[in-house]
């Protein structure tokens, strides 16, 4: 019941919020959708224990053996609650910024919300295609109607990119599907698929791509720097805080389990690719002027040391990755807001035009520095959790031999990010006050309490995680062993 | 009666037909050709449906052996009928919009 | 039943209500009220920290244990805290002294607003918080978190007037700087958890020393987590390569420089080391670094300090070289003569800051000692107590310095008199450089301008009497180390801390690595270091009396004073590369080849695409010929193919 719901409540009320035209009640309508979407995947995580409760299985397409079946695991637990807890946040914050067309546009943010639901929830891979396609078409919209200058060329070239990813992908699932046991969509008929390791090397790499384009990956991420910096910023929370996790999540979902020798094969390739492009997009956000990129530069390294915990396949990192999941959607979404804010006030991104925002707006100073630090990981942070973890997956994983080499290369990126973080702080907040500063007055009550709730979640998951460990606690060893234990990777480890 | 005579005919008209479309600009003779090739296909279903039928497998079917290929011909003898039509009023309608009859006019889809 | 000490938990906790009070409260609370606040929960935090000191001199030891901080999979870590010998001394220093300088902020720091003054507080109850983190904790992470947070404070204290972007590079300097440091750490910390899948300190030393559930560290997992660790406390204490930072730092307010960047926090990494002692006994290579290093940066620091003309810049490099005496001691086994350096050196260290931020306060912000001079009729008490403090570094007998340098340079004789020789020189480097800042600020004629000689002022008490506090603890505060030498028994400090380095030196007498030092050799060494350093301070006292140095200076003194050049090498060597590397990757590399890549792709489409429109050439004829000649190729191709 509860999946279902958590789908049908955003797409039925961003299905009637295209006709609700005047735009006060449209916001007030979407905010409270997302309100109401909030409390009930709270309830399912807190109040509800009984297992009929979080899956679901209807008929749909009977003739390919494919059905509507959603189940709520930990993995998918926790990244709906992050997409539940982030559209609350998107609307509170960005509850002064004025659209053209409101009605359609938080129609579509609403119907992304849905999609994205979809493929969190999905237990059956044609399913999970048809959310993966339905997340992406309001977001091609929204940001090819309402973003800055460039957008349609950036639009087109985000389409394109997430275009070739979910095809790669379509076409790694219908092969995968053709070998099922008995020809079957569902999740569990994918998991046996009887799969040659030679055709699992193959697949893998159609669906590798397909989700390092929307993780992304290095190489594939060019996309993402541009559209972030074009799409109003209240996509661009969405499309960061939320969408790219669903690249993670279609790893550890959709290709781990599916996959697993392939995985374990591919690991120190992928691993590779993914610390070049932490290194990589560390170095290029140090040279950033704009606020909206730097910030999606860092969004690439953060999301690649993801990766590279992934393919480290140890119990300890795969919690890490999950809690991170979260973490990382919370603090971008934060720095997003700062980011707004100021563009809304200053009217400019630039960093060199910024500066002594602290005299001005000392309540934003505050609260941007700590979600800031919590970017670097700082201790009693929520993120200090998840990279710690993460970080004492990939060094204690066996399945690599270079564990060292990428612990030590990805921990170089912990020190560029400081060297970014803090130069981003140091450029808007200190200092002297510029003349784009100068007009400039501090945040109300919407960002107040948007921001105090990023604050709260960072330090309550930074000093306590508990609650928050324990979600995934199951999933992922689930996963990791049932790599680990493949008869025939045991019998390599144990040589 | 050997087949080799119908095939060596059919061939003919099928290749004059084929000169005919390649070489000839107006459309009424492009069309005519067209219209020779599909009768050299003709006879030569004919032929092969006469001389070169199955056995039938059962005795009550021996009387419509071979006719399949001929019925084939109805069929496009009654399809080139209907094309026939469509396609002469089409040559009309060139004419009037263009005063002539050659194909070397018709040539805007390349822009 | 419970232990009593169990209730550790308050003594963190008083500064962090103090951080929030203050935090929160800046714009609404008085100044009045900021202070008392500010000072009284440090105050409180001291009264448990005796409270503590006192079980823990009875024999108690504990460890408190409160809730799960990381439980996952088969990784456990405990919120918990480690109370005994080491950490109840240094919860004392860090209490203590603390407090005498939050007393003596509240007058220092008086005319900033309100807001201001109660966010200094605020940082500085931080600071506090996580240092006793950093010292309470019982196992690596929590000490972790300590080891960031006092790194997060000094970059907020050291930036904390945020209007100079000169200060705010130095205080970004500091905390990348550190967190270089911190990353060794952080990867000692992973080796140690994925080799004895825990990290609380018994544990982990078990696992070096014997079995602890059945794992057990190799020969190279020692040498890598201990040099790993080091690599931290290059950081945190500011040892070559990674001691640049800290004379930056002195950007910010001066009693932060005396509690954060002299007292305290650049002590972490001493007190890190002292407590994972048996790992550094058993890894001899390390050991060896350890002291390599931190005898260089002794002698280095203090050649730099001879030619600094800012007062707080000749401390800091002071501070650089006294943190390399302690390394050293740490690297010759002496870990007791560490902590009793790190003790005195709070003392003497603190009171110099403060002395220096009185000097700075009366002097109106001007911190060149070359327009100083004379001070000695004006600000009698600061004067006095800075004479103290002075004699006390400069390790005169009788004064505290005297006793902990001694039991170092006795550490390192016991190793090899080469070290000893080279040690003594940078203790003679000390006192001179020393004496040439008394005698250049106190002594002579006054140089600065006439409105400043008009100001010139004793401070208010508030700021007086932790001077005099810290100037009486700087004179006795080495009483509790008499060597056994001169009084029998008398080394109270070196029987409290014997517990914690007991297991590392039964390994280092086994290994027949504990030498002793007979009592006459040691009296005539320390009598020839007395001797020495006495005839040096006078020198340097009537050197610099007389005729201060004031020209400009060339050759090799130039080099020293814009310190060996290092900061302008590490610019070169290391943060002009990344930053063209990062330029030609954003500018060539992302737009150029992989866009360009992916743009090709687009284009190499168009362009085919266009070709092929040629094909339609409207002609019919030209389809019909096209459509002929590969109906021919088919059945040609066929035709072949079969065969």
């Amino acid at each position: 019941m509860i999946p279902v719901l958590l789908i049908l409540i955003p797409l039925l009320t961003g299905l009637v919020a295209f006709f609700v035209k005047n735009e006060k009640s449209v916001k007030g309508w979407a905010l409270a959708s997302s309100v109401i979407t909030l409390a009930v995947s709270l309830i399912g995580l807190t109040v509800l224990k009984d297992p009929e409760y979080f899956a679901q299985r209807y008929e749909w397409m009977g003739s390919l053996n494919s059905s509507f079946s959603v189940k709520l695991d930990g993995l998918s637990q926790i990244l709906c609650l992050l997409n539940a807890v982030a559209f609350p946040l998107i609307f509170i914050a960005t509850w002064k910024t004025v659209y053209a067309k409101a009605n359609n546009f938080f129609a579509l943010m609403l119907l992304m919300q849905a999609g994205m639901m979809g493929v969190f929830v999905a237990a059956d891979a044609l399913l999970f295609y048809f959310f993966w396609e339905l997340a992406l078409i309001p977001a091609y919209f929204l940001c090819s109607q309402w973003g800055g200058p460039r957008r349609i060329q950036v639009t087109f070239k985000f389409f394109i990119y997430t275009f070739v990813g979910s095809l790669l992908m379509l076409v790694g699932l219908l092969y995968i599907y053709f070998h099922t046991p008995g020809r079957s969509f569902d999740i569990t008929a994918f998991y046996n698929a009887a799969l040659t390791s030679k055709e699992q090397d193959w697949l893998f790499w159609l669906l590798f791509i397909a989700f390092a384009i929307k993780m992304p990956i290095f190489p594939f991420h060019t996309w993402q720097p541009d559209t972030y910096e074009q799409s109003p910023t209240a996509v661009t929370m969405a499309l960061s805080g939320v969408m790219v996790k669903m690249g993670v999540f279609g790893l550890l979902r959709w290709l781990l389990p599916v996959l697993p020798l392939a995985s374990w094969r591919w690991g120190d390739t992928t691993s590779t690719l993914a610390v070049v492009g932490m290194i990589y997009a560390s170095l290029i956000a140090i040279q950033q002027d704009d606020i909206k990129r730097l910030v999606a530069y860092s969004s690439i390294a953060h999301i690649g040391l993801m990766c590279v915990t992934i393919f480290s396949l140890n119990n300890i990192g795969m919690q890490g990755v999950m809690i991170q999941l979260f973490n990382h959607g919370i603090n971008i979404i934060g720095l997003w807001i700062g980011a707004e804010w100021i563009e809304r006030q200053m009217g400019t991104r630039k960093l060199s035009e910024l500066g002594g925002l602290a005299q001005k707006a000392p309540a934003l100073a505050i609260f941007f520095v700590v979600i800031a630090l919590a970017n670097i990981a700082l201790p009693l942070t929520n993120a200090f959790v998840g990279e710690f973890l993460m970080f004492t997956g990939i060094f204690s994983s066996i399945a690599t031999h270079y564990s060292l080499w990428f612990t030590v290369l990805a921990g170089v990126c912990i020190i560029l990010a400081a060297v970014y973080t803090l130069n981003l702080i140091r450029k808007i907040f200190y200092g002297n006050v510029s003349a784009a500063v100068s007009a400039a007055g501090d945040i109300r009550l919407s960002e107040k309490l948007a921001l105090g709730v990023i604050v709260i979640l960072i330090v309550w998951i930074g000093i306590y995680s508990q609650p928050f460990l324990r979600i995934t606690e199951d999933i992922s060893a689930d996963i990791t062993n049932g790599i680990i234990n493949r008869p025939e990777i045991a019998r390599y480890l144990t040589r | 009666m050997f087949i080799d005579y119908y095939i060596i005919l059919s061939v003919a008209l099928f290749c004059i037909g084929i000169v005919g479309v390649l070489t000839r600009r107006n459309a009424i003779i492009i069309f005519m050709c067209v219209e020779l090739m599909l009768n050299a296909v003709n006879l030569l279903l004919v032929a092969f449906s006469k001389m070169h039928h199955l056995t039938p497998p059962k005795k009550e079917l021996a009387a419509v052996a071979g006719t399949d290929g001929q019925i084939f011909v109805f069929f496009i003898m009654v399809v080139a009928a209907a094309e026939v039509s469509v396609g002469l009023a089409i040559i009309v309608m060139m004419y009037r919009n263009i005063h002539s009859v050659d194909v070397n006019f018709l040539n805007r889809l390349k822009h | 039943m419970q232990n009593s000490l169990q209730i550790a938990w308050l003594i963190p906790l008083f500064p962090l209500i103090g951080f929030l009070i203050n935090g929160l409260g800046r714009k609404q609370l008085s100044k009045s009220m900021i202070g008392v606040i500010g000072s009284g929960v440090i105050l409180a935090s001291f009264v448990m920290s005796i409270w503590v000191f006192l079980q823990v001199k009875d024999g108690n030891t504990h460890v408190a244990t409160y809730f799960d901080f990381i439980n996952a999979g088969k990784l456990k870590i405990s919120f918990a805290f480690q109370i005994d010998q080491l950490s109840s001394l240094f919860l004392l220093i860090i209490t203590g002294v603390g407090f005498l300088i939050h007393v003596y902020s509240v007058a220092y720091m008086h005319e900033e607003k309100t807001e201001h003054f109660g966010r200094y507080f605020s940082y500085l109850n931080l600071f506090v918080f996580s240092m006793l983190l950093l010292v309470l904790g019982a196992n690596y992470v929590i000490m972790f978190i300590g080891w960031e947070g006092v790194g997060l404070c000094s970059y907020l204290l050291i930036g904390f007037w945020f209007k100079k972007d000169e200060y705010n590079k130095a205080a970004n300097k500091a905390f990348i700087m550190n967190r270089i440091g911190d990353l060794g750490f952080l990867i000692a910390i992973f080796w140690i958890i994925s080799k004895a899948g825990s990290v609380n300190f018994p544990d982990v030393f078990a696992a070096a020393t014997g079995k602890f559930n059945g794992k057990e560290f190799t020969t190279t997992d020692i040498t890598c987590i201990t040099l790993l660790l080091f690599v931290g406390a290059t950081g945190k204490s500011a040892q070559i390569p990674l001691y640049t930072w800290l004379p930056d730092a002195m950007a910010g307010p001066t009693p932060v420089s005396a509690l954060i960047h002299a007292a305290t926090m650049v002590t972490a990494g001493i007190y890190m080391v002292a407590r994972s002692n048996i790992l550094y006994s058993m890894s001899h290579l390390v050991m060896n670094v350890v002291w390599v290093i931190g005898l260089a940066t002794a002698i280095l620091a203090a050649t730099i300090a001879l030619k600094q003309n800012d007062i707080k810049k000749v401390l800091a490099y002071s501070t650089v070289s006294q943190l390399g005496f302690m390394f050293l001691a740490l690297g010759t086994g002496a870990y007791v003569a560490a902590v009793f350096h790190v003790m005195t050196h709070a003392f003497f260290k603190a009171l110099l800051f403060l002395g220096s931020g009185s000097v700075i306060h009366a002097m109106g912000g001007e911190q060149d000692i070359r327009k100083m001079g004379g001070l000695n009729k004006r600000m009698k008490i600061t004067s006095m107590t800075f004479l103290l403090g002075c004699l006390a570094i400069a390790g005169i007998p009788g004064f505290s310095g005297f006793f902990s340098k001694d039991a170092i340079l006795a550490g390192a004789f016991g190793r090899s008199p080469v070290i000893y020789a080279i040690a003594l020189g940078a203790a003679l480097l000390t006192a001179f450089y020393m004496f040439r800042l008394y005698a250049t600020v106190f002594r002579g004629t006054f140089r600065g301008t006439h409105d400043q000689e008009h100001h010139l002022h004793e401070s208010p008490s508030a700021m007086t009497v932790p001077l005099i506090i810290l100037a009486i603890l700087s004179v006795v505060g080495g009483w509790i180390g008499i060597p056994e030498f001169m009084a029998s028994g008398a080394n109270k400090l070196n029987e409290f801390l014997a517990p914690v380095f007991a297991s590392s030196n039964q390994f280092l007498e086994s290994r027949g690595r504990l030498h002793e030092i007979d009592h006459n050799t040691e009296w005539m060494l320390t009598g020839l270091s007395s001797l020495l350093i006495i005839l040096v301070v006078v020198f340097a006292w009537n050197k610099f009396s007389r005729k201060p140095e004031l020209a400009e200076t060339k050759g090799l003194g130039r080099v020293l004073e814009n310190k060996w050049y290092v900061d302008e090498l590490y610019d070169t060597i290391i943060v002009k590369p990344l930053n063209w590397l990062g330029g030609v990757l954003n500018s060539v590399v992302e737009k150029d080849v992989i866009d360009g890549l992916v743009n090709g792709v687009g284009r190499a489409v168009n362009y085919g695409s266009r070709q092929l429109r040629l094909l339609q050439s409207g002609q019919v004829a030209n389809y019909v010929l096209l459509m002929v000649l590969s109906m021919l190729v088919v059945f040609v191709l066929q035709f072949f193919l079969r065969k």
